[in-house]
């Protein structure tokens, strides 16, 4: 068995020397630094949910019916007729949301371990290349199954065009091919989701794992291990705490995929629709331009942006200043390497300043979802039953608002004015666990 | 490590069972319909209750009588005999007889079809609906809904559950109660009973994948605990040599 093995490594070899080198250097001869915590798992786990949404969504597209017509019924024939088509379809919407949840989180790692700072720049963009693409292929998604939450979602996001001066009203139309969401849209969706998103996105994959390997991990410490001591088992001129990546990252990841897996296959079998939060309500019926939904909000993952849109006022006669805020809240988390001037990177080291503004940053995240999904609008006249509701939630929603926008401001000072006091790095990493 | 660990389960559960009470709040509050897809019994006698009837108006255009049978475990001629009445195949969808542009005059609006009913407003609604009919003779069928209000479906259950009529306090439009006038051929139990297995009929039409969910979910989870825990050790062994 292992001279046919060797023998099939020669013939590559001997045809495409170029190879095994590759492997070596992305897999294992890849010295990733050996203290590795718990939230270095969801970089793996966002490439497994990415190929399970490639794979389920492979499945999907053979039964689907790309038409404003057929796509709710056949969408429910998957659910029905088809043999295992309702295990695919709720692999594809729970992993959705499982996706945005590990990306969340993969992001936020970034942020606290300071992996955007020099020299990882580029890897920085491009994941937030990878999230902005995610954002698009996510939306277009939704919209497919046709229901009236697809149909109602689409053209609150696609009017959001609307508001841009002069060309906005010809833009809705452009992007539409109809004065409504239609055939037309729901067709060119199809083909951004399954075809041309999808690709861009496995190429920025590709790009954002070929800059990270150029560079080093950063690690819990933010000591740079690739120019720290050298000297280990593998070899002399090895980083002395890196190991490879393949077996003992390969091997760790396994246990954080089967962790994972627990978790997303209890959402599958026992609670696809996460109550109403994953798969809603109003989704499960047909789209219907004359009945508009109660309330109309996207998925749970776009809230906190959908929130700081509802939060900004509009002036000088237009709504573009909370479009421009919506995305101007994802463009400033692009120039986190330029604005965080800080000569530490991670979070074990940095001043006190810098720890409370992150927490109050996520604070800020999780209270503009709640905006952004409702809960405010029932909270307030539930516990406040006097209350003026829109007055309220504007207050809490925008405090909210400046509390993110104020994250990237405060950084942006606090590293440039020297009120940082930092603790010193080690020149080593410390624990691993 | 396994503090940590831990304590993202216990976040995760809180999280869903956050979002669970989130909702509830937000139905304001309905009584919870207590069905259960599981019990077949319960389902058998919701589907004769929907087929005496519901489906005179209501289709359920993505049920086949086919694979309710085979869900329900009732054989192909007992659902053909006391079942079908609209002549359609074995295999074919559940779809009424009522023509929609005549439905459509006699209501004003052509009874919905009812397959994703339960997904689209919860099982707890669907129940209450039920529980809610009372009389009304300012609406043209002669019936309201307090869960619903001006829905313009009369009650076809109403020789079954009896005849509710709207109690308001003096003075003021809001419904206080709903008391019986004329009780039907049901006690009360029975027919909450009746309702019961009616939504839970329409539980299971709405998404009958829900029984192999629950059948196949508890290998799958211990499949993976198994799997795990394996992946875990294998860790432990390579990592013995990292300091």
């Amino acid at each position: 068995m292992a001279t046919v093995f060797s023998r099939l490594g020669a013939w590559f070899t001997e045809r495409a020397p170029g190879l095994a080198p590759v492997y070596r250097k992305h897999v294992t001869e890849y010295y990733a630094p050996k203290n590795f915590n718990l939230w270095y798992y969801f970089g793996s786990l966002a490439l497994l949910v990415l190929v399970n949404q490639i794979l389920t969504g492979i499945f999907l597209t053979m039964n689907y019916k790309t038409s404003a017509a057929e796509a709710f019924d056949s969408v429910e024939y998957i659910m029905r007729d088809v043999e295992w088509g309702w295990l695919i379809r709720y692999m594809h919407s729970t992993g959705a949301s499982l996706f945005f949840v590990v990306v969340f989180l993969h992001m936020f790692r970034g942020l606290m371990y300071g992996s955007y700072q020099k020299p990882r720049e580029l890897v920085w963009i491009l994941g937030m290349l990878i999230f902005l693409v995610l954002m698009a292929e996510a939306f277009m998604g939704y919209v497919l199954p046709w229901g009236n939450m697809s149909f109602w979602g689409a053209k609150v996001i696609i009017s959001l065009f609307g508001t841009i001066p002069v060309i906005g009203g010809s833009l809705v139309e452009w992007i539409m091919g109809d004065y409504l969401p239609a055939d037309a849209t729901l067709n060119r969706f199809f083909a951004l989701h399954v075809i041309a998103l999808p690709l861009v996105l496995l190429l920025l994959v590709v790009l954002h794992l070929a800059a990270l390997h150029e560079v080093g991990s950063n690690n819990p410490d933010g000591v740079d291990v690739k120019h720290g001591p050298k000297g280990s088992r593998w070899g002399a001129d090895k980083p002395a705490d890196g190991i490879p990546f393949h077996p003992y990252y390969t091997v760790k990841d396994l246990s954080g995929v089967g962790f994972f897996l627990i978790v997303a296959a209890f959402i599958v079998f026992f609670e696809p629709t996460f109550g109403g939060w994953f798969l809603e309500h109003d989704n499960f019926v047909p789209a219907n331009n004359l009945a508009t939904p109660l309330h109309i909000k996207p998925v749970w993952y776009f809230t906190p942006f959908y929130a700081i849109l509802r939060m900004v006022p509009s002036f000088f006669g237009t709504a573009i200043w909370g479009v421009i805020g919506m995305f101007g809240a994802i463009a400033l988390l692009f120039l986190m390497p330029w604005i965080d001037a800080g000569k530490v990177r991670s979070i074990r080291y940095r001043g006190t300043g810098f720890k409370v503004a992150l927490g109050l940053f996520v604070l800020s995240f999780f209270g503009l979802a709640l905006v952004g999904m409702g809960v405010t609008a029932e909270a307030i006249p539930a516990w406040f039953p006097h209350a003026d509701v829109t007055v309220w939630e504007n207050l809490f929603g925008r405090l909210m608002a400046l509390l993110y926008f104020g994250y990237f401001l405060f950084l942006g000072l606090y590293t440039r004015l020297g009120w940082e006091t930092t603790k010193p790095v080690p020149e080593r990493v410390t624990t691993h666990d | 490590m396994t503090k940590r660990a831990l304590l993202s389960i216990v976040l995760a559960f809180g999280l869903l069972a956050g979002s669970r009470t989130l909702r509830a709040a937000e139905e304001g509050a309905l009584p919870p319909a207590g069905t259960n897809v599981g019990d077949r019994a319960s389902l058998q006698r919701g589907a004769r209750l929907f087929f005496n009837y519901c489906v005179g108006c209501h289709s359920i255009k993505y049920a086949r009588y086919s694979r309710i049978a085979e869900d329900l475990g009732l054989g192909e001629q007992e659902v053909m005999d006391n079942l079908n009445f609209t002549g359609a195949k074995f295999q074919d969808p559940v779809v009424s007889h009522m023509p929609a542009d005549l439905a459509q005059q006699w209501f004003g609006k052509a009874p919905p079809d009812l397959s994703l009913e339960v997904r689209a407003k919860t099982a707890d609604w669907v129940y209450a609906y039920l529980n809610g009919f009372y009389l009304d003779p300012t609406r043209p069928v002669g019936w309201n809904n307090r869960i619903f209000p001006n829905a313009s479906m009369p009650f076809p259950l109403w020789e079954l559950q009896g005849v509710q009529v709207a109690v308001r306090q003096p003075g003021s439009e809001e419904i206080d109660r709903l008391s019986m006038a004329q009780p039907g051929k049901l006690s009360l139990a029975e027919y909450q009973r009746a309702a019961r297995d009616l939504t839970a009929f329409l539980e299971y039409v709405s998404e009958p994948a829900a029984l192999q969910r629950h059948r196949y979910g508890i290998w799958v989870l211990l499949f993976l605990v198994g799997f795990t825990l394996l992946a875990y050790a294998l860790k432990r062994e390579y990592w013995k040599d990292v300091h």
